[in-house]
């Protein structure tokens, strides 16, 4: 099982990859995204996918899961939520105000 | 009994909410601003007096014990920069009430600045390294939010690529935090560090400590500083000054803390890399300084030279580097703040951002000249200005390890940076005044207060240099010995 996570986590990571290197803002952000998905499947995995019983004293007998990364994935969630929410928002006023979405077009010039 | 180490973080986090609601009331929103960072400048020397009685402080969250809460520690080298963060800020507010105008102060310009300082201090003050994560989103969100208030266009185009950097970086941030629970299962630092040391430092930890490096290198403006100019140069002057005080310095700070206490067994591969960096960064900084024909360029690759020049001593690694190397973070912090608002405040008075199109500012605003000129000569470090003994340190530990490249790189980047900026005070402060006496813009009388007052912290840190050094070795024994840190916090008894 982890290694087909594994497998999942480099194929989200090449798609992010391809997305984040491409010229439309949108697909960049959309990138992003997936590549923070990515990371939270990674360390969902390497927290290591046990079987065991929730991690309660007194209730749990034998081996229990570790609920750290869990904990960890749902704090990065709500970053990564805000976050996005945030550069949607940004890319588009950035749209409306420059009028292009295309990176090779938001180059800047030195003198501005 | 330890709970005013949270001070510093949560105070400016509720102020910001409540001064949510004081939208309409812009006077009541400055003096509260003001009065909280001056009451956390104020906490944070109570902190420094307290660490020097009692050793490292620490604060268990919910009473959980270490290793397995998370918990704030406030050793000295944090807290000195928790202090030196807060004074700089409390100094930009003062020159923000009479520049940065109301359409900016109505949009909850104030409470974005105390959430920054928040994320800020909490990233200091973290002794876990998932909530030091936590920390840099916090400050990342509020800055993201700075560079993009106002809305002009270029300043959204700069913005946008600002936060997909950044967002790109925390990924891998959360990556390396992925693969270093993955190794050694445990997120407290002082545990990374005891855990390290009792395994050795494998290749593969090594390399995790190397994501690390790339993911602290990018937001500290070390080697991959290439987002930094443009995002620097588009807000406000103010922002642009809590920016290039603050944030790069964070990025440092976490280096500085990775790479003393978490991963210190690999010098040659870590330690080496970070040296080759840091010198490079200096190398190109010094170029863009050079090639730079407006004032904003010029000040910003002083902020990639002044980050490479920090880092030299970390490759350095002897005590006395430590100790440059704290003092001169504390004076670039207050210098580079300084040199933001006086270059912001010439584009202000004449409209100008090219060098050459200034002239002969000195003859209008005399003691507006004069301070630059305080500015720079404590930039390049001559005596008693405050760059002057964090420079002699890290010379001397470099001398002291045989590091002539780095030592070499280190100085000359000074001749640099004196010539970059002293090109900018012979163009644009000397020569025939290109300004009528009608025309003059008077300087808003705030904006001279908050110069004169970081003026003064210049001159006070060169001349008091000797006052903090008892807190400023103290920070760099701990940094040059980790164990101090770890048995404070594994093994106190309580």
């Amino acid at each position: 099982m982890e290694s087909l996570m594994i497998i999942l986590v480099g194929i989200l990571v090449a798609i992010a990859t391809y997305l984040i290197l491409s010229r439309s803002v949108f697909r960049v952000i959309m990138g992003t995204a997936i590549l923070s998905h990515a990371v939270h499947l990674l360390l969902l995995t390497v927290g290591g996918l046990k079987k065991g019983d929730v991690p309660i004293i007194g209730q749990a007998d034998e081996a229990f899961t570790d609920a750290l990364p869990q904990a960890l994935i749902l704090t990065a969630i709500v970053i990564s939520f805000a976050v996005t929410a945030f550069l949607l928002v940004l890319a588009y006023r950035m749209y409306l105000t420059n009028g292009t979405d295309d990176f090779s077009q938001l180059g800047g010039k030195s003198d501005e | 009994m330890n709970n005013i180490i949270v001070l510093p973080m949560i105070v400016p986090i509720i102020t910001a909410i409540f001064l949510v609601f004081l939208r309409d009331s812009i006077k009541l929103q400055r003096i509260i601003s003001l009065i909280t960072m001056v009451f956390v400048a104020v906490v944070s020397i109570v902190l420094l007096q307290l660490i020097q009685t009692e050793g490292i402080l620490r604060l268990d969250f919910s009473g959980w014990a270490p290793p397995f809460g998370i918990l704030f520690v406030a050793d000295s080298f944090a807290v000195l920069l928790v202090l030196t963060a807060s004074i700089v800020t409390a100094i930009c507010l003062i020159y923000a009430f009479s520049t940065i105008g109301p359409r900016h102060e109505r949009m909850f310009f104030y409470p974005f600045v105390l959430l920054l300082v928040a994320g800020v201090n909490g990233s200091f003050l973290t002794g876990d390294i998932f909530n030091l994560f936590v920390c840099f989103e916090v400050m990342l969100l509020a800055s993201f939010a700075l560079i993009a208030l106002g809305g002009e266009k270029f300043q959204l185009r700069e913005a946008l690529k600002y936060v997909l950097i950044n967002i790109v970086a925390s990924w891998m941030f959360l990556l390396a935090l992925a693969y270093l629970y993955g190794t050694l299962k445990t997120l407290n630092m002082a545990h990374i560090s005891q855990r390290v040391a009792e395994v050795g430092q494998e290749p593969i930890l090594t390399l995790v400590s190397l994501v690390f490096l790339i993911v602290f290198a990018l937001k500290a403006g070390l080697l991959l500083f290439f987002w930094l100019p443009g995002s620097y140069s588009v807000p406000p002057t103010v922002v642009q000054a809590l920016f290039a005080a603050l944030l790069t310095k964070v990025g440092i700070y976490a280096l500085f803390r990775t790479f003393t206490l978490m991963f210190p067994f690999d010098p040659e591969v870590t330690h080496t890399l970070i040296g080759i960096m840091a010198g490079l960064t200096i190398i190109a900084g010094c170029m863009g300084a050079l090639s730079g024909h407006d004032v904003r360029t010029i000040a910003t690759y002083n902020v990639v030279i002044g980050v490479g020049f920090i880092l030299l001593a970390l490759a350095i690694g002897t005590e006395e580097a430590m100790a440059g190397a704290v003092y001169y973070l504390i004076h670039d912090m207050i210098a580079k703040a300084l040199l933001f608002l006086i270059i912001g405040t010439m584009v202000f008075l004449t409209g100008e951002i090219v060098v050459k199109n200034m002239s002969g500012l000195i003859r209008n605003y005399p003691l507006f000249g004069w301070l630059y000129f305080i500015v720079m000569c404590a930039l390049v470090g001559i005596p008693p200005l405050s760059g002057f003994i964090g420079k002699v340190l890290i010379g001397q530990g470099a001398v002291e390890t045989g590091s002539y490249v780095l030592l070499a790189l280190g100085f000359g980047s000074s001749v640099i940076v004196l010539y970059s900026l002293l090109r900018i005070f012979l163009a644009s402060f000397f020569g025939e005044t290109s300004i009528s006496e009608d025309d003059k813009k008077p300087i808003p009388r705030g904006a001279m207060v908050s110069f004169m007052l970081f003026a003064l912290c210049i001159v006070g840190l060169g001349v008091g240099a000797e006052g903090i050094a008892v807190y400023v070795n103290d920070a760099a024994y701990t940094l040059v010995n980790p164990s101090v840190y770890v048995d404070a916090i594994l093994n106190a008894n309580e």
